[in-house]
């Protein structure tokens, strides 16, 4: 490690009030649309490469801080930048330049809020959750999050004449509240009633067993609520569809990954022990939330809300991760902590680029046909073709197939998992690897659903007319889409390196590197604990394959006479096929639905036979909502009509009330 | 694992010879099937003679057929090559066989199938996504049940690279396990899952309603069937392979000694023909099931593979 | 791995009984699961009989007789007649759906192997790691009682928990006394005869089989 130079702090910070400037220009500016799209998103975007250059930068040093004059008097803004929170930094700015770059040809006039007001909230968002990952103590953070909850609350309801939309934004607002509420009590119970929030002295203080426990469960509870963890997970199909596709690609690519980020910074960095239950119930939590995560990403017809149930699945497999960290870190066996953190920490960075990508492909294709429902797209491949070779990588990548990235993550953590009959627990050395068919099970359904997302959409006949007029990608669009589909690939063939720089987070966390063991053959070969254990070499199996398509397309021509005819579809010999006889979102969803039936709450309308106009409708809706939230919502409202007895309505009692409190402040506040 | 000359050569062997034994083990499997039915069978070489007459037709292609539907059948054949290169069948020490695991040699099968189950969908008609659905389905049953099987094998080798499992299991004193006989009798499940063979799918069968995998392939012919019907059979051989390698790994050539390969030739050879009869002989006694049957199917495949690896536990550390 | 040939026959045919309590548990067929039964007899007089050879304990080989005449031959011979003249083929009922049960049915295992393991540690006997195999049986079939609405199909599951308890003391401790075996191998026929009384007596009053009828009876 190199001396510790402000430099990179000094960059990041630079960048954050970079932003807020932009925001404020964008306030300034409120209609002039051209200035705030082809200026001011490209400009945010150049400062997110920035942000992302000088954290990469950061990774190998020493943990830089700053004490801002800024905050409470006797609480200032403290600022930390050490190897954690440059990997989430990296992800942000590297994330969130396609972002803003695709966003540059993305946002129309008139869709809701103005575009300078747009502006002005996108940008604090992305100025918040750098704030969120350089805080060093509770304040800073808890102003950082609220801001991130806030702003991104204006974000997604951008189109905020739709009641659906309002809707969406409340129940998100909500969620991120109750989610708040437990992390700064999470941060009350850590900082041991001493009444010193910073970081550094939560560093020093040593919890109990009872207290710490407390601590980690507020701190699953709060960051769980953002994350998407069940059961606080329904915010999050919800909002992203409302959102505009930029925002829901930040949301899910970069703002769940904050609070993975405020998880391991509790767990690992704040609290000194580790107990190896909180490691099961995480794991155990994670694979729960992947599997049905990914079960309703099948079954769901509108494409933003697959993706949403989809981002579900991927944060649990990352908790899951986590957890396994956290069970293999409490039994002293560093090296498969680092081994399972580092799988986490590679689907974060993974996540974020495949999510985003997919996120903005469906804005684009929104764009072009107005239309979010599955089954009245298809065909998109002949009209946007560049659009559509973009997000076959994404999609390849989301469904975990190898050379690309979304593979190497979960290779990484298989192998985690293949390590935990080595657990001393007899109960554990059983449990988990059994449990690793969850998560197989949930990459796999992940698969399903990709193939249903990508073949629905792009693939087949266009379901309807319209679809004719779609039209490609802006410049600007293709751009961001490029830049992440690029890092996708990259991320996917490179793992040997990407592990090279995570190794700063985990020696940083947990004390051990995979680096010496994961490059011990070479660069080209990735063995995250031996060679004759398991190795791997994505860009050798790319390299095969593209000369295996080669060599065979190659002899393929050189004996084939190479005569082709177009003609109609064979298709058995149907006559009289239609396009919208193809499978529709329902359709390809119905065997998931058959067999996880007990899961869902399904409403069916099947016509009859002698119907005139028969119509087919289904709704399938999550049992959740009739097992927690109802309940709670009841409970609610049954106390809050409780307290509604003070409400008089006459201005004396409240006058009353007032003064009362008054009296009350003064006599304990001597 | 250095790269030497004659390690290349034998890489290059090894997959070629996979490559080109394909459809005559997809022959002889198709024959024992015809001799346990008493039918007289079309002969061992029937699969190549219909690649031949396949190539020298002209391709006929639906006018709404993308890029995607082209390209499909190489990336399927070179997926499939891919997989042979990798699969121990002669010798372990093969300079490819780092580049993957068994977890990745099940992410090649999966890329393979993602694209067919795509380019099904491409066309735009009832059966092509039919097809791809069902694959899905089967697959992504099949897939935890299938790492349950390599995870019981893993933890007696304590590795997932088949070079390192076969070495363990192949090079030491004969001991039954009970937990891998539970492994291949789920590892079989699986198998005819995977293949689309009996129970799960039927190879033979264009009946509409009952086709998974042909569903998907409707829309290919000449050429780009022919490479769809290499494919398929390398498929088979290489899981059969995987089998072999997994549960009969005796016979393979030790790292270094190729002086051992005529031994091994011949081993694998009788294996391979061992394994074609029983997979005709388990065809022919049993009847496709309902599609829906095949959750219950690989459903058992993976209970089976959990029990394996419980036992392993219990009865062998 | 220097596991003698015997000890390796005695561990496979504990996986083959806990592979045949878990199709038990599984089948939907009242023939098939008598048949099942069956099996899972004729795999433990396998098992004793290997334990008696290698063990040269001349009563396990009474013993081995004994379980062969009564639950390979007699007590399936006896099920069947009654299912035929109760005119029940089918119990496709369970009260929880069937993988569920057999999610229930690995976690029951892996608790009855932690369970087994101190045990087995005290054990001195070649075939003290099947213990933990036997416990899983019994835990197996008293799920299986648990979880199947029908009458038949819970006595077999108490006949089949027998034979995870005989197992449990061959493997543990070379069989129990004679005595206490001839009573138990008496109980047990006795008890099956009994039950079958009653099958008649219940269908007579209650016109089927299922014991959701039996609520009634309470208060």
């Amino acid at each position: 490690m190199s001396q510790a130079g402000p430099l990179p702090i000094g960059i990041i910070l630079g960048v954050i009030v970079f932003w807020l400037g932009i925001a404020l220009v964008g306030l300034a500016a409120q209609r002039r649309f051209r200035l705030v799209s082809q200026v001011l998103f490209p400009l945010g975007g150049a400062g997110a490469l920035v942000l992302a250059g000088a954290a990469f930068a950061a990774l190998g040093q020493a943990p830089a801080s700053l004490v801002l004059p800024l905050g409470l008097p006797d609480l200032p803004f403290h600022l930390r930048l050490d190897a954690l929170s440059a990997f989430f930094l990296v992800l942000l700015g590297g994330t969130s330049f396609a972002i803003s770059i695709f966003s540059a040809g993305y946002f129309r006039q008139a869709e809701g809020t103005p575009p300078g007001l747009l502006c002005l909230q996108y940008h604090m968002f992305l100025a918040s959750m750098a704030g969120v990952l350089l805080a060093d103590d509770a304040y800073l953070f808890m102003v950082a999050w609220e801001t991130m909850a806030l702003s991104s609350y204006f974000l997604v309801t951008t189109n905020h004449r739709i009641p659906e939309i309002r809707w969406a934004g409340f129940l998100y607002l909500l969620i991120a509240h109750v989610g708040a509420i437990a992390i700064l009590l999470c941060f009350g119970a850590m900082q041991g009633f001493q009444g010193d929030y910073t970081f550094a002295a939560m560093r020093q203080a040593h919890l109990s067993g009872f207290w710490a426990s407390v601590t980690f469960l507020l701190a699953l509870f709060g960051f769980g609520a953002k994350a998407g963890l069940l059961p606080v997970h329904v915010w999050l199909p919800e909002a992203h569809p409302a959102a505009p596709s930029p925002v829901s690609a930040m949301m899910s690519g970069v703002m769940l990954k904050t609070a993975v980020y405020g998880l391991l910074r509790v767990t690992f960095d704040l609290l000194d022990t580790q107990l190896w239950w909180w490691g099961v119930l995480a794991l155990g939590l994670g694979l729960i939330t992947a599997l049905y995560g990914v079960m309703f990403a099948a079954v769901q017809a509108d494409m933003k809300r697959l993706l949403a149930y989809s981002s579900v699945e991927n944060i649990g497999i990352i908790v899951a991760g986590v957890g396994l960290a956290i069970v293999f870190r409490a039994y002293g066996m560093n090296t498969l902590s680092a081994l399972a953190m580092t799988a986490a920490l590679y689907h974060c960075l993974n996540h974020a680029f495949f999510k985003s990508l997919l996120f903005l492909a469906t804005g684009h294709v929104l764009h072009a046909t107005g239309e979010r429902n599955l089954g009245k797209l298809g065909g998109l491949i002949h009209r946007m073709p560049w659009v559509a070779i973009i997000a076959l990588v994404g999609t390849l990548a989301i469904a975990s197939l190898p050379p690309l990235n979304g593979f190497v993550s979960e290779w990484l953590l298989l192998q985690a998992f293949l390590f935990s009959p080595d657990l001393p627990n007899p109960y554990l050395h059983m449990l988990i690897p059994s449990a690793a068919g969850a998560l197989v099970l949930a990459a796999a359904l992940a698969g399903y659903v990709m193939v249903k997302f990508y073949g629905v959409i792009f693939l087949g006949r266009p379901r309807e007319d319209k679809l004719a007029q779609a039209h490609d990608a802006g410049n600007w669009e293709k751009a961001g889409l490029l830049w992440l589909a690029a890092g996708c690939l990259l991320l996917g063939i490179f793992p040997v390196y990407v592990i090279a720089q995570l190794d700063f987070v985990t020696v940083d966390l947990i004390g051990r590197a995979l680096g010496d063991t994961a490059g011990k053959t070479g660069w080209l070969f990735l063995t995250p604990v031996a060679p004759e254990r398991a190795s791997y070499s994505p860009l050798l199996f790319l390299v095969v394959i593209a000369v295996g398509v080669g060599f065979t397309y190659w002899m393929v021509r050189m004996f084939y006479h190479g005569r082709l005819r177009r003609g109609d579809p064979w298709d058995c010999g149907y006559p009289a096929q239609t396009p919208r006889m193809q499978d529709t979102a329902e359709g390809f969803g119905q065997p998931i639905r058959q067999i996880f039936e007990p899961f869902f709450v399904i409403e069916r309308e099947l016509p009859t036979p002698f119907d005139g106009a028969p119509r087919y409708r289904m709704t399938t809706r999550d049992r959740l909502w009739h097992w927690v939230y109802l309940p709670v919502a009841r409970l609610a409202e049954r106390m809050t009509s409780l307290v509604a007895v003070l409400q008089q309505g006459r201005i004396h009692v409240y006058l009353m009330y007032s003064f009362g409190t008054l009296l009350l402040l003064l006599l304990f506040a001597r | 694992m250095q790269l030497t000359i004659s390690g290349l050569l034998y890489q290059t062997i090894q997959s070629l010879l996979l490559v080109l034994v394909a459809p005559l083990f997809l022959g002889w499997v198709n024959q024992c099937r015809a001799w346990f039915q008493n039918r007289s069978g079309p002969g061992l070489f029937q699969p190549y003679r219909n690649l031949l007459k396949l190539v020298n037709k002209d391709a006929v292609m639906a006018h709404g057929a993308s890029g995607l539907f082209r390209t499909t059948p190489y990336v399927l054949f070179a997926c499939m090559w891919l997989a042979a290169g990798i699969v121990p069948v002669l010798a372990t020490d093969l300079p490819y066989a780092p580049a993957a695991d068994v977890i990745a040699l099940v992410g090649v099968f999966a890329l393979a199938r993602v694209f067919l189950a795509l380019a099904a969908m491409d066309i735009g008609t009832a059966f092509g996504s039919l097809g791809a659905r069902r694959e899905m389905l089967v697959a992504f049953l099949a897939e935890p049940a299938l790492l349950m099987v390599f995870f019981t094998a893993s933890l007696i080798s304590h590795s997932t690279s088949l070079t390192t499992i076969v070495e363990t299991l192949a090079h030491r004193e004969f001991v039954v396990y009970p937990s891998m006989a539970f492994a291949a009798v789920a590892f079989l499940l699986v198998f005819l899952a995977e293949n689309a063979r009996i129970p799960v799918d039927n190879p033979a069968t264009h009946l509409e309603l009952t086709m998974i995998h042909e569903a998907m392939i409707l829309e290919y012919s000449a050429r780009h069937l022919a490479l769809i019907e290499w494919a398929v059979a390398i498929k088979l051989t290489a899981y059969t392979a995987i089998g072999i390698a997994l549960f009969m790994p005796w016979g393979v050539i030790e790292a270094g000694h190729w002086e051992g390969l005529p031994t091994a030739l011949g081993a694998f050879v009788a294996k391979l023909l061992a394994a074609g009869l029983g997979l005709a002989l388990l065809e022919t006694v049993s009847a496709k099931m309902r599609i829906f049957r095949a959750p219950e199917f690989l459903g058992t495949a993976f209970l089976l593979g959990v029990l394996g690896m419980l036992i392993r536990f219990l009865l062998e550390s | 791995m220097g596991i003698p040939v015997t000890s390796q026959m005695i561990n496979i045919l504990a996986s083959l009984m806990l592979l045949i309590a878990f199709a038990m548990l599984s089948q939907r067929r009242i023939i098939s699961l008598i048949n099942l039964f069956a099996w899972q007899g004729a795999v433990l007089v396998a098992s004793t009989l290997i334990v008696a050879g290698t063990t040269g304990q001349e009563h396990l080989f009474y013993s081995a007789l004994i379980t062969l005449v009564l639950k390979v031959i007699l007590l399936p011979w006896i099920l069947h007649r009654l299912i035929r003249r109760l005119n029940v083929k089918w119990d496709v009922e369970t009260l929880i759906n069937i993988p569920t049960t057999m999610l229930a049915g690995l976690l029951l295992v892996i608790v009855a192997f932690n369970l087994a393991l101190p045990i087995s540690e005290m054990a001195s006997t070649v075939t003290r790691s099947t213990l933990g195999i036997a416990m899983a049986c019994v835990l197996l079939s008293f799920l299986m009682m648990i979880t199947r609405s029908k009458a038949v199909p819970q006595v077999i599951g108490f006949l089949s928990m027998e034979n995870g308890l005989f197992f449990a003391a061959t493997s543990a401790t070379y069989g129990m006394p004679m005595v206490v075996e001839l009573g138990i191998a008496l109980d047990v026929l006795v008890g099956t005869l009994i039950f079958a009384i009653f099958f008649f007596q219940i269908r007579q009053t209650f016109d089927s089989l299922d014991l959701k009828h039996m609520e009634k009876l309470k208060e």
